[in-house]
């Protein structure tokens, strides 16, 4: 398709601005202006409506597509929650007015939803505070490696190092190594856990601290949690809990009685807030006992007489990380989905996200290799293509002959250490029927893998474009279009 | 795989062809076959004084970053400019067209710690099992 | 309500075909010491009820004010085209277009996206969005500090106050030194920037407009800055570049914003949308997800990911940045928000919120007890000094139904009395007459 900037013809607009009703008074000196207007496409509203509209239907979604992105948790976004965040009494508020002069009560409302949504998601994980304010999963995780830093350098300690598993996403060593830490890798075991020993050796009181997502990425949930969080304990380092994959354990275990003392949470990920074709989520952060007094600020406090108010008097605080209460129309609708829920309801989500993963697992298994033999799963099972390598079919050629089946492919590559990685992730919002045609097609891609594999890399042939050559793109960027003329 | 005569290497899969004092390097093919279409080369800068198995460069391709580490201390005399265009001449002369950088050797004894082509062969046969 | 379509029969069959008997047998390594402690949350209830009860909390919040604040953020008009496209669940619903083929038109958004904050600032390259201008900031700093491998930072006291915090926030334990240089007659201050520029300095980091609303060039600073072989930052308003000089005109290195101007609702502080645009040298820096052009096999255009080899899903703790999900949606609203208003648009709301801001200064100035500052030129937010504690005239204000500005002693000591003001196209010029009225009558309280 055409980009809007070739459909632009000289002169046209697609909305017009109300004439001016003050004097035209004042020129600005030239010196402070630019050339040139900034070179911006020129359409009508109807060009631009159908550009977009088009190119809309350019994209798989969840509202078009079984979307089982593993690590993603690409579950159905309920449609209320949209309508709670538009609401203009949300919407329209200024940020800045509870920052004014008794300006808490213009914003009363808004610090409800922050307050209680800091305790709901407290009672869910078992932590003591949240901060709403991270305005992603990595920001959540930036923040709680700040948090670690906090804590060490009150208590006088020097610590060098964070330890992460080979298995775990690429946000946590980076979170940590931006933060100013050495990151030190500890490899997965023949078990497909944490290689024991090899933790043991590296912790030390140079340690300060052990970042984990708990079910991990390969889909487990390791029975030896305690032990893990209890040895970083006794090294004096703090436990972080990457709530990634959360979805897999609500009202089973909670963070906190595991022995974290950090966490974050992708509120688009568990708590169905849509993902916006890459943004925003939001990344509530969460901490046990004294770590509370770290917290970014300001802090959304309740006072005697009920209401609510910014607290900003924290003088251990960490500071700011955003630049107000995090991504509050995310929040907001985090907030109105657990509050839809409820208890029962949050239970079920694991459960249901639970079975349906271990379905297409015990499903799957004969077709594709588990990763490390594994019969069961929590909410995501990794499979290898591994088997159908031979035939020289790689887990991209599926992925991509998913695409014509009309399914988003799941996670490829990733987890790293396992060679030709598919990760499926269901969510429990999806029908046994669209997991079963899922499951079929995959198995489909497998046969084809042994009779014509020719069809798998030729695949996706339905799209509006076929395989693109990302070698070319990388070697020659292309970032953005160019007027003929310049 | 290539592995040319007049060459050391290490266990990282960089080569050193010794030239008087000084000594050009390189990825061997056994690296850029495995990395598969190269897409960026972070080089080293002239002048930059690089360590014996420290950071030198980095190689990008499309779905990894690898980094190259220094076959030999010494300083960075010449770099091969023509890889800021043309990354793929790793690619496909990985001994040749394809070098990084040529270095002023700091300390000729480190030779000692390379591998002879003969045992780098063996050493990438075990590998490949 | 729970959004989970399984029957009891489908969940037998599942549990069949897995060879369980209970769905609680998949929990089972979950040892009975994990189990949690308490979870003790309300039950569920229907939407209608959700939505009734959201509706109460949003009556106690003041959005009726109109607004006169600034600070950073503004009371732009959004045309209703932004809502109706950016909210086709086509785009919404979908994540980061990691399979292309299956996201082209997610992935040709950002690429115009990019191609408009190119335009805007007149820099090269664009990424797909930061979180907001705050941590757009704090990425462009550190990029300055690798670019440049060195340590020091200079930092213009007009940049917003929150921005400022955050940066040291970030970087507290990473052994960045940060000097704070001050607003003189509410511009830069070149001679202290000068005296605290040398060969440690990553960067000299710029704001225009400033905190202050005052408008300014700062091409000297960049030839001056460039000379010690340090970068300049400068962070901007993108609806004041319908008019105001480029970063690129100046020189700039590294623009980054918030761009919730552009089509985002104020939301009380999120989501909105950090911006970075750098020189073409510089690309290879950039944190966050990057769109480009390519071809596919028979030679068509089409749009990938690329230069991914900088991000952390494949460089991990050597990556250029941790983020992963960036603020997509808000980009997209950005984009369809610049192609409604397009060339000639633009320049004209840019054009608008200055004269109508112009407009309220000379009848701001004849209040009695009120004076504007005219130090230097503004675009659409301006400081007034006036007679009382701002922070009381704030309150006043309120009950006459403005939030009619924010108080600069709130961020900068001994600016007690002073008012920053901002007046966006949306004002009408009887709300301006009304709020100078209305002030008036505060002021003589």
């Amino acid at each position: 398709m055409r980009l809007i900037f070739e459909k632009s013809s000289p002169g046209r607009r697609g909305v017009s601005l109300p004439e001016l009703d003050v004097p035209f008074s004042a020129v600005l000196d030239e010196k402070y202006c630019r050339k040139e207007p900034a070179c911006l496409p020129e359409v009508s509203e109807l060009d631009a409506v159908r550009h977009f509209s088009n190119l809309s239907r350019m994209n798989f979604s969840v509202d078009t597509n079984f979307y089982p992105l593993g690590s993603c948790t690409m579950k159905y976004n309920p449609k209320f929650t949209e309508a709670a965040a538009a609401m203009d009494e949300f919407s329209s508020l200024h940020p800045l007015l509870p920052q004014l002069l008794g300006g808490g009560m213009l914003a009363q409302g808004a610090l409800e939803v922050l307050y209680n949504t800091e305790h709901l998601l407290c009672e869910i994980t078992g932590m003591d505070a949240f901060s709403t304010q991270p305005l992603a999963g990595a920001h959540g995780e930036l923040t709680g490696v700040m948090l670690v830093s906090a804590y060490h350098k009150d208590k006088g300690r020097k610590r060098k190092y964070v330890i992460v598993p080979d298995s775990s996403h690429g946000t946590n060593p980076a979170s940590a190594s931006i933060a100013g830490y050495d990151v030190v890798v500890v490899p997965t075991g023949k078990d497909g856990f944490m290689d024991m020993e090899r933790y043991k050796q590296v912790l030390s009181e140079d340690v300060a601290a052990v970042m984990l997502t708990c079910p991990d990425t390969l889909g487990f949930f390791n029975p030896g949690i305690k032990e893990i969080t209890d040895l970083a304990h006794k090294a004096g380092a703090l436990m972080y809990y990457d709530g990634a994959n959360l979805n897999a354990v609500l009202g089973k275990c909670r963070p906190a009685d595991m022995g974290f003392d950090i966490m974050h949470i992708n509120l688009h990920k568990t708590f169905a807030t849509p993902h916006g074709g890459g943004g925003p989520g939001s990344g509530p952060v969460g901490v046990r006992g004294e770590l509370a007094d770290f917290l970014p600020i300001s802090r959304v406090v309740r006072r005697d007489d009920g209401t609510f108010a910014l607290d900003y008097s924290r003088r251990k605080t960490i500071g700011y990380i955003a630049p107000f209460y995090g991504n509050f129309g995310v929040i907001l609708k985090a907030y109105a989905y657990m509050l839809a829920l409820g208890k029962d309801g949050l239970i079920q989500v694991s459960e249901n996200a639970v079975l349906s993963a271990n379905y297409c697992l015990a499903r799957l298994k004969e077709h594709y290799l588990p990763a490390y033999a594994k019969e069961r799963c929590m909410h995501e099972c990794v499979l290898s293509a591994s088997a159908q390598l031979g035939k020289g079919v790689h887990a991209l050629d599926i992925a991509k002959y998913l695409i014509d089946k009309g399914f988003h492919p799941p996670t490829i590559y990733f987890p790293l250490i396992v060679k030709e990685a598919m990760m499926v992730e269901p969510t429990e919002t999806e029908s046994k029927e669209m997991l079963d045609t899922f499951i079929e097609a995959m198995i489909e891609a497998s046969k084809l893998a042994g009779a014509d594999p020719d069809a798998l890399h030729s695949a996706p042939v339905s799209m509006p474009v076929k395989r693109l050559d990302e070698t070319a793109a990388a070697r020659q960027p292309d970032l953005r279009w160019q007027a003929k003329s310049k | 795989m290539n592995v040319p005569e007049d060459l050391l290497y290490t266990k990282d899969h960089e080569w050193a062809r010794i030239e008087g004092d000084n000594a050009v390097i390189g990825i061997t093919d056994f690296a850029q076959d495995s990395l598969g279409d190269i897409t960026f080369i972070d080089l080293p800068k002239q002048g930059a004084e690089l360590k014996q198995s420290e950071w030198c460069a980095t190689v990008e391709s499309v779905k990894a970053a690898s980094d190259v580490y220094a076959p030999l201390s010494g300083q960075v005399v010449k770099v091969n400019s023509e890889l800021a265009e043309h990354p793929e001449l790793v690619n496909k002369s990985a001994y040749d067209k394809g070098w990084f950088a040529v270095i002023k050797i700091s300390d000729m004894s480190q030779k000692g710690k390379l591998m002879s082509p003969a045992q780098y062969k063996e050493y990438t046969e075990g590998l490949s099992k | 309500m729970n959004y989970i379509p399984h029957t009891d029969s489908e969940k037998e069959q599942m549990l069949d075909a897995i060879g369980v008997k209970s769905v609680g047998e998949l929990f089972e390594h979950i040892l009975p010491e994990l189990r949690p402690k308490s979870f003790d949350l309300p039950a569920g209830r229907s939407e209608f009820e959700v939505i009734e009860y959201l509706k109460s909390l949003g009556r106690k919040n003041s959005s009726h004010l109109t607004d006169f604040i600034g600070g950073g953020f503004y009371d732009h008009y959004i045309p209703s085209a932004v809502d109706a496209l950016a909210g086709r669940s086509e785009f919404y619903t979908a994540y980061t277009p990691y399979q292309p083929e299956c996201s082209q038109g997610w992935l040709q958004a950002i690429y115009e996206y990019q191609t408009v904050i190119c335009e805007l600032t007149g820099l090269d390259v664009s990424n797909a969005s930061l979180y907001d201008g705050g941590t757009a900031l704090y990425e462009a700093a550190m990029m300055a500090v690798r670019l440049t491998g060195r340590k020091k930072i200079i930092v213009d006291s007009g940049v917003n106050l929150i921005y400022r915090t955050m940066l040291y926030t970030y970087t507290s334990n990473l052994c960045v030194e940060f000097v704070e240089t001050p607003v003189v007659h509410g511009q830069s201050c070149r001679e202290d920037i000068y005296k605290h520029l040398d060969d440690k300095t990553a960067a000299v980091i710029v704001q225009n407009p400033n905190f202050f609303g005052a408008v300014d060039d700062f091409s000297d600073i960049v030839r001056q800055s460039h000379k010690s072989g340090a970068l300049v930052i400068a962070s901007v308003y993108p609806v004041s570049l319908g008019m105001l000089k480029t970063p690129a005109e100046m020189g700039v290195d590294i623009a980054t914003g918030e761009g919730q101007s552009m089509g985002i609702p104020l939301s009380f502080g999120g989501p909105y949308l950090g911006f970075i645009a750098v020189k073409k040298e510089h690309m290879r820096q950039l944190p966050g997800r990057i769109a480009g052009a390519t071809v596919d096999k028979d030679g068509k255009r089409g749009f990938v990911l690329t230069l991914q080899a900088r991000e952390q899903h494949i460089r991990r703790e050597r990556a250029t940045s941790n983020i992963c999900s960036n603020e997509a949606l808000c980009a997209l609203r950005a984009l369809i928000y610049s192609s409604l208003l397009g060339k000639e648009g633009f320049r004209q709301l840019a054009s608008m919120n200055y004269q109508k801001a112009e407009f309220a200064k000379k009848v701001l100035s004849k209040i009695k007890g009120v004076e504007v500052k005219r130090s230097s030129p503004t675009f659409n937010e301006f400081t007034v000094c006036l007679p009382i504690n701002a922070d009381e005239a704030v309150c006043r204000m309120i009950d006459k139904g403005f939030a009619c500005g924010f108080p600069l002693g709130r961020f900068y000591k001994g600016l007690d009395n002073y008012l920053l003001v901002a007046v966006t196209e949306k004002r009408s010029r009887e709300e301006i007459m009304r709020f100078a009225n209305s002030l008036e009558s505060v002021l003589c309280a």
